[in-house]
């Protein structure tokens, strides 16, 4: 990596695409750019052929059939396919939904707006690393229960449900259960039958992908699941999806879904390691740290870290060679601080000084070095310039200072 | 966030960081803002026998442009008179920053801070006759001081 470019630690965000996705989908681009709907010659066909090992290669990662793969152009399209697909034709069976507060907004608003047109949500509280149990699921459960809806790991904090416990009571409960798997796939092993999914979204860039292709996975035995469809036109994909399929696209997220099902074995603990050296390093190093998420059940590669006293874009421009995200209201137009991070009980002004660290492929040894360091003298220097930790210093805990809002 | 080169500037080489001694009664003290809301200023100036502000020093929680603005504000209140200080205007920190909207709230943190820090010198020699001088700013940084 070239010495001006920051060191990338935002692989939640997105990813590159793998050197060897893009080799895969180049043909499809320039020689091989037939329409895959073109059945009747040649173009048509590789380009169809393309897509038939694209899905094999997905469904594969997953442990689904290849015949359930519904292409879309990513995640946020899956999610609001499932939900309202799921709402709208199970509606004389039921109205209810479950789904969790911390849940990413393709899910949360897509239920709010369902919401808002009759039916009944269920927002279920996270405990305060971002859990949800299977208990506090069925209990929620009703005769109205159509849909259960909830991540597999959570994009700012890594916490994981534990999908397979929730995917065996719906099961019993005759309750279809989606789930939000963008973060997961890729970095820890997923299998849809195993964990009793029947609705699976997923998205290509989170894991060296291109961006703008993704899929939904559509149980289609025990039970079958039907859905309403969403976007309507030539009748792509079985009916459910319309549109021209993204060829390259999904040829890019087949070949990159196969390299994470032959690398993860090794490179998931890599990652895991890496991620809880840069975790020792800066706590070892460093007062009043807080971690957000799940101590043991929680994605490998994610960090999620409040430092208490300083501000999350402060400590962001301080480290300008190192590119994370932050909860704090400060990078967001609206003021207000993660609801994540709100749902699971940190403190506003904790949530203010988190930075999530999300490791990736591209991550070496050396630039976690260069990471501890550069956060362990961003911190630093904040908080010498920081009213709140000189009050913390001279023994003045700032929580018991009665403070005006503005 | 897109920031000025200026708002860069005063964020990586802040201006006048530092403590003076809140007990002292050539020193005015002013704390304004929130850990909740993101943003707590402290700003102190020290006044000369003429009533000149000879020293001003900041320090900050908050984000780039809230840094940015206090030390702007610091290094704007040297060498003016308390009533001149008192005319210091968010507006006037906003532009010289070119902050964006979302920022605004920023400056005005500052003009505050200043405010405060104002009002708590003249509390401390006598000076506090006006009644427009007893605004919510003051009010704040007498209660943290209270601490």
């Amino acid at each position: 990596m070239a010495l001006d470019k920051p060191i990338y630690l935002d692989h939640n965000a997105t990813t590159p695409v793998d050197a060897r996705v893009l080799e895969a989908m180049l043909p499809y681009l320039t020689t091989d750019f037939g329409n895959a709907a073109s059945v009747n010659h040649a173009y048509g066909e590789r380009a169809k052929a393309a897509v038939s090992r694209a899905r094999e290669q997905i469904a594969e990662l997953v442990g689904a059939e290849a015949k359930s793969i519904v292409w879309t152009s990513g995640a946020t399209e899956s999610d609001n396919l499932a939900v309202k697909g799921v709402a709208e034709m199970y509606r004389e069976k039921g109205n209810h939904i479950i789904t969790c507060k911390t849940e990413h907004k393709a899910v949360l608003d897509t239920c709010k707006h369902l919401a808002e047109r009759g039916c009944t949500v269920t927002f279920l509280d996270p405990d305060e690393f971002g859990r949800v149990s299977a208990e506090q699921v069925a209990d929620a459960i009703t005769d109205e229960t159509i849909l259960i809806t909830l991540m597999a790991a959570n994009n700012e904090i890594g916490t994981l449900h534990p999908i397979a416990e929730i995917g065996a009571l719906a099961k019993s409960r005759g309750v279809i259960f989606h789930t939000d798997a963008t973060q997961a796939v890729g970095k820890i092993p997923i299998d849809l039958d195993a964990m009793g999914i029947d609705l699976l979204s997923l998205s290509a860039h989170k894991f060296y992908g291109p961006k703008g292709v993704g899929c939904l996975v559509v149980r289609r035995k025990g039970p079958r699941v039907r859905l309403a469809l969403q976007m309507h036109g030539g009748g792509h994909e079985g009916g459910m999806r319309s549109g021209t399929l993204n060829v390259p696209g999904i040829v890019g997220l087949g070949a990159a879904a196969e390299i994470c099902r032959r690398e993860m074995p090794t490179e998931a603990p890599r990652i895991q390691a890496l991620r809880d050296r840069l975790h020792q390093g800066i706590e070892g190093q460093l007062k009043y740290v807080k971690l957000n998420g799940h101590p043991t059940e929680r994605l490998p590669n994610t960090l999620n870290l409040s430092f208490a006293y300083v501000e999350g874009e402060s400590l962001m421009l301080k480290m300008p060679r190192v590119a994370v995200s932050t909860a704090s209201a400060c990078t967001s137009e609206s003021l207000e601080p993660s609801f994540v991070l709100r749902a699971i009980g940190v403190p506003d002004d904790l949530a203010h000084g988190s930075i999530r660290f999300s490791l990736g492929r591209t991550t070496t040894d050396d630039q976690i070095d260069v990471v501890i360091e550069q956060v362990l003298q961003a911190v630093n220097d904040l908080r010498e310039m920081s009213p709140l930790y000189e009050m913390v210093e001279e023994g003045i805990d700032p929580a018991t200072v009665k403070w005006t809002e503005h | 966030m897109a920031y000025s080169d200026k708002v860069i500037d005063h964020f990586i080489n802040p201006r006048n960081v530092g403590s003076m001694d809140k007990n002292a009664a050539n020193v005015g003290t002013g704390v304004v803002g929130a850990p909740e809301c993101g943003d707590v200023m402290k700003l102190q100036i020290q006044v000369g026998d003429d009533g000149t502000i000879v020293d001003a020093k900041f320090k900050t929680f908050g984000c780039g442009s809230a840094i940015a603005s206090s030390s702007l504000a610091t290094e704007w209140l040297k060498g003016k008179t308390i009533d001149e200080a008192h005319t210091l205007k968010n507006t006037d920190i906003a532009r010289e920053l070119s902050l964006p909207p979302v920022k605004v709230h920023c400056s005005v943190l500052a003009e505050d801070a200043v405010i405060a820090a104002i009002n708590d010198y003249k509390r401390k020699n006598g000076l506090l006759d006006d009644a427009r001088d007893a605004s919510g700013a003051e009010t704040t940084a007498g209660k943290v001081q209270g601490e």
